[in-house]
C-alpha cells in the first residue's frame, strides 16, 4: 500500500516536467504564467501525496501555506502584465 | 484486496488522469483562454481527488490503528483542498484578464464582446 | 468594532483548526496553542479589518446563508464540476472547439455574489470569466464551444452560459 504512493508521485512529476515545456515555449508572457499556475496545483497535490509516501504531517501543512503563497504570486504577476500599478 | 484500498486506487486513478489530461491540454490547445481552461478545470479536479485518496488511507488508517495522527492528517488534506477550491479560480481570472488587457487576442474566436467594449 | 470582532473569530477558527490534536485542553489543543492563536488572531483582526468586511455589509453572518452554500457546494455544484471535466476530457482529445468571448447580465448586485458566480462559472463546463464591468456588474465570460446563432446576441442565453448558478448565487449572497 505504501508504493502506490511513490509511483502516484512520479506519475505527478512527470506531468510537472510536461508542463514544463509549456512554461519554455509558450509564445506570450501569459501561457508562461498559466504553465506555472498549472506546475503550483500540481506541486500542492505532490506534497500531499509525499506526506503519506514518508509519514510526515509538516508536508500537508507545507502544501497549505505554498498553496496560499503561489495565489498571491500569481496575482502580482497577472497585475505586472495588466501594466496598471 | 480489502474494499477501501479499491477506493483509494480509484481515486488516484481519476486524479492523475484528470491532472494529464489538464497538462496535454495545456500543450495542445492554440491560446491562452483555451489553455486556462484545461489547466485550471482539470488540474483542481485532479488534485482534489488524489487529496481525496489520501483522506480515505488516513481514514481507514484511523480505523485500523487507532491513531489519531491519521485524524490530523485528513483535516489538513481537507484545508488544503479548500484552498486550492477558492484560490485556483481567482488565479485563473486574474490570468485572463491581464492577457486580455495586455492584447492577446483569442485565436480561431467567433465573437469577442470585450473588444468592442474596449474601443 | 463589529469588523475588527469577525476577523478575529475567522482566523481564531482557522488557527484552532490547524492545531487541533496538540493537546488536552478542551479535548483537542495545549493550552499553549490556546493563548498563543488568541494573541495572533487580535493582532491579525487588528492588522485586516478593513479587508475582510470591505462592504460593511454583514448579510453572510446568516447561518441560513451558510447551509445553502453547503447545499449549493455538495449538490449543483460538484456535479456541474464532474461532467465540466468529462467535457474538458472530449475537448482535449478530439480538439473540436469554437471559442469566443460573450457578454451576460446576471443582475447581481452585490460584490460577493458576482465574486461567487464568476468562481462558480470557471469551475464548470466550458465557460471562464475573463472580465467584469464594476458599474454595471456585467460579465464577460470566454466560452470554448458557442452554439450555433449565440454569437449574434448583445447579451447571450444565461442559461446556456451557467444553468441554475445566478439563481444560486442571488440566494446565497443577495
Amino acid at each position: 500500500m505504501i508504493d502506490i504512493w511513490f509511483l502516484t508521485a512520479l506519475i505527478l512529476m512527470i506531468w510537472i516536467a510536461l508542463s514544463i515545456i509549456r512554461v519554455a515555449a509558450g509564445p506570450t508572457a501569459a501561457d508562461r504564467v498559466v504553465g506555472l499556475d498549472t506546475i503550483n496545483t500540481i506541486v500542492v497535490a505532490l506534497m500531499i501525496i509525499l506526506s503519506v509516501a514518508y509519514n510526515q504531517l509538516i508536508y500537508v501543512d507545507i502544501a497549505i501555506v505554498y498553496a496560499l503563497l503561489s495565489f498571491v504570486s500569481t496575482l502580482y504577476i497577472a497585475k505586472y502584465l495588466e501594466g496598471g500599478f | 484486496m480489502l474494499w477501501w484500498e479499491l477506493v483509494i486506487y480509484i481515486f488516484v486513478a481519476i486524479g492523475l488522469t484528470f491532472n494529464g489530461l489538464g497538462v496535454i491540454g495545456l500543450l495542445r490547445f492554440p491560446d491562452v483562454y483555451t489553455r486556462l481552461h484545461a489547466a485550471t478545470k482539470a488540474t483542481t479536479f485532479g488534485s482534489i481527488f488524489t487529496s481525496l485518496a489520501v483522506i480515505g488511507w488516513a481514514f481507514a488508517q484511523l480505523i485500523s490503528t487507532g491513531n489519531s495522527w491519521n485524524l490530523t492528517l485528513a483535516l489538513h488534506t481537507f484545508f488544503a483542498i479548500i484552498c486550492l477550491l477558492l484560490t485556483n479560480p481567482v488565479g485563473a481570472h486574474a490570468i485572463a484578464r491581464a492577457a486580455h488587457r495586455s492584447g492577446v487576442k483569442p485565436k480561431q474566436a467567433v465573437v469577442d464582446r470585450l473588444e468592442e467594449v474596449k474601443e | 468594532m463589529l469588523p475588527f470582532i469577525i476577523t478575529t473569530i475567522d482566523a481564531l477558527i482557522i488557527y484552532l483548526l490547524l492545531t487541533a490534536g496538540s493537546g488536552d485542553f478542551l479535548y483537542f489543543w495545549s493550552p499553549e496553542e490556546f493563548v498563543m492563536g488568541i494573541f495572533l488572531s487580535i493582532i491579525v483582526g487588528a492588522l485586516a479589518r478593513n479587508y475582510l468586511c470591505h462592504s460593511k455589509n454583514y448579510r453572510m453572518l446568516n447561518p441560513v446563508r451558510w447551509l445553502k452554500f453547503v447545499v449549493y457546494a455538495i449538490g449543483p455544484f460538484l456535479f456541474a464540476m464532474a461532467k465540466a471535466n468529462l467535457d474538458v476530457a472530449y475537448r482535449v482529445i478530439t480538439g473540436k472547439i469554437r471559442p469566443g468571448i460573450v457578454k451576460i447580465d446576471p443582475k447581481l448586485n452585490t460584490d460577493f455574489g458576482v465574486t461567487f458566480l464568476a468562481n462558480s462559472i470557471t469551475l464548470t463546463p466550458g465557460t471562464l470569466s475573463v472580465d467584469v464591468d464594476e458599474d454595471t456588474n456585467v460579465l464577460y465570460v470566454h466560452w470554448i464551444n458557442i452554439p450555433e446563432g449565440e454569437e449574434k446576441k448583445e447579451y447571450a442565453d444565461i442559461k446556456k452560459v451557467c444553468g441554475s448558478f445566478a439563481d444560486w448565487a442571488r440566494r446565497v449572497a443577495e
